[in-house]
């Protein structure tokens, strides 16, 4: 069993070390949908995928968070993005891939995803 | 309807987190000899009146006041109830919610139970302001994730610090994997 002597030592490891989310505060925002359609139709690997990829490549400047129905359950599982100044973009029927794409090219390079969005749907 | 009883898990338990619960406590019991898969979402959350208790399980009752529960509990019941198993919703205005589902676990409409670590690790790492306890069964072997457990020792530090949650995972992951066995929930 794993034991939590493990979780000392993480602790240890960390103090000390300057937490850069808490200076830089969160840029972007990322909402993930997580009512019982956004589940029902595979928001929890879109979430998990999303923020363990935000760890990774350690952006500080973006928040992954999660919301109840956003009202368009026949697209889910949706995921907006929130910059400030900018326009929300909204990414409708997400999975794990799409996800990662959307971190790579919005997230790191600054470029919507046009064909994941709600707007190429519709 | 969901595809494996712990997204029903994940649903219901967010309820509990709409409800301002400070502590939910989340139990899966699997019992081989008794044939039944136990499952029980209790929090300290704003609890029900009688008249929404009985309107949440039914998924026709859509007023603007049970709109949070909506399809949640009906879907959770009816995995329940397909199973040949029973549901059961307690709850006390100002005090919390108990949900208990069972499962009969032999039964060919059952669901499988899926995939708890990555439910537990969303709820667990989605909401650090609230507390959970994990308790996991199969016959005799046991396994109890507390968060406070994790506080106490973690202090300010972070649930989502990378290193952090991948300890959350892997611990309920290790844990998970020996309680269960061979078994097949």
């Amino acid at each position: 069993m794993k034991s939590l002597e493990e979780l000392k030592a993480i602790r240890e490891k960390m103090q000390g070390a300057v937490n850069l989310r808490n200076e830089e505060g969160d840029a972007i925002r990322v909402v993930v949908g997580m009512a019982t359609c956004g589940i029902a139709s595979g928001a929890r690997p879109v979430l998990t995928t999303l923020s363990d990829a935000v760890q990774e490549k350690k952006l500080s400047n973006v928040a992954v968070t999660q919301t109840g129905c956003i009202g368009l359950c026949q697209y889910e599982p949706i995921v907006e993005v929130f910059e400030p100044g900018k326009e929300k973009v909204t990414y409708v029927k997400m999975n794990p891939e799409k996800a990662l794409e959307v971190v790579d090219r919005h997230l790191i390079r600054g470029q919507v995803v046009s064909e994941y969005t709600i707007g190429a749907v519709k | 309807m969901m595809p494996e009883i712990s997204l029903n898990i994940l649903d219901v338990a967010e309820n509990s987190v709409k409800a301002g619960a400070k502590l939910v406590e989340l139990t899966v019991e699997a019992d081989f000899a008794d044939n039944k898969l136990t499952v029980i979402i209790s929090d300290d959350g704003c609890g029900m009146t009688k008249e929404q208790v009985e309107s949440v399980i039914d998924p026709f009752y859509t007023t603007r006041t049970t709109r949070k529960v909506g399809l949640g509990v009906p879907f959770f019941k009816l995995a329940a109830e397909s199973s040949g198993g029973s549901f059961d919703i307690r709850s006390e205005k100002d005090k919390g919610t108990v949900v208990t589902a069972t499962f009969m676990l032999d039964s060919i409409d059952r669901m499988p139970l899926g995939d708890m670590v990555s439910t537990v690790h969303t709820l667990v790492t989605m909401h650090e302001n609230m507390d959970f306890v994990y308790r996991y069964r199969v016959d005799e072997r046991e396994f109890t994730l507390d968060t406070r457990e994790f506080r106490e020792i973690l202090g300010d530090v972070s649930f989502t610090e990378p290193d952090v949650s991948n300890y959350i995972r892997d611990y309920l992951r290790e844990n998970t994997q020996e309680v269960t066995g061979s078994n097949n929930i």
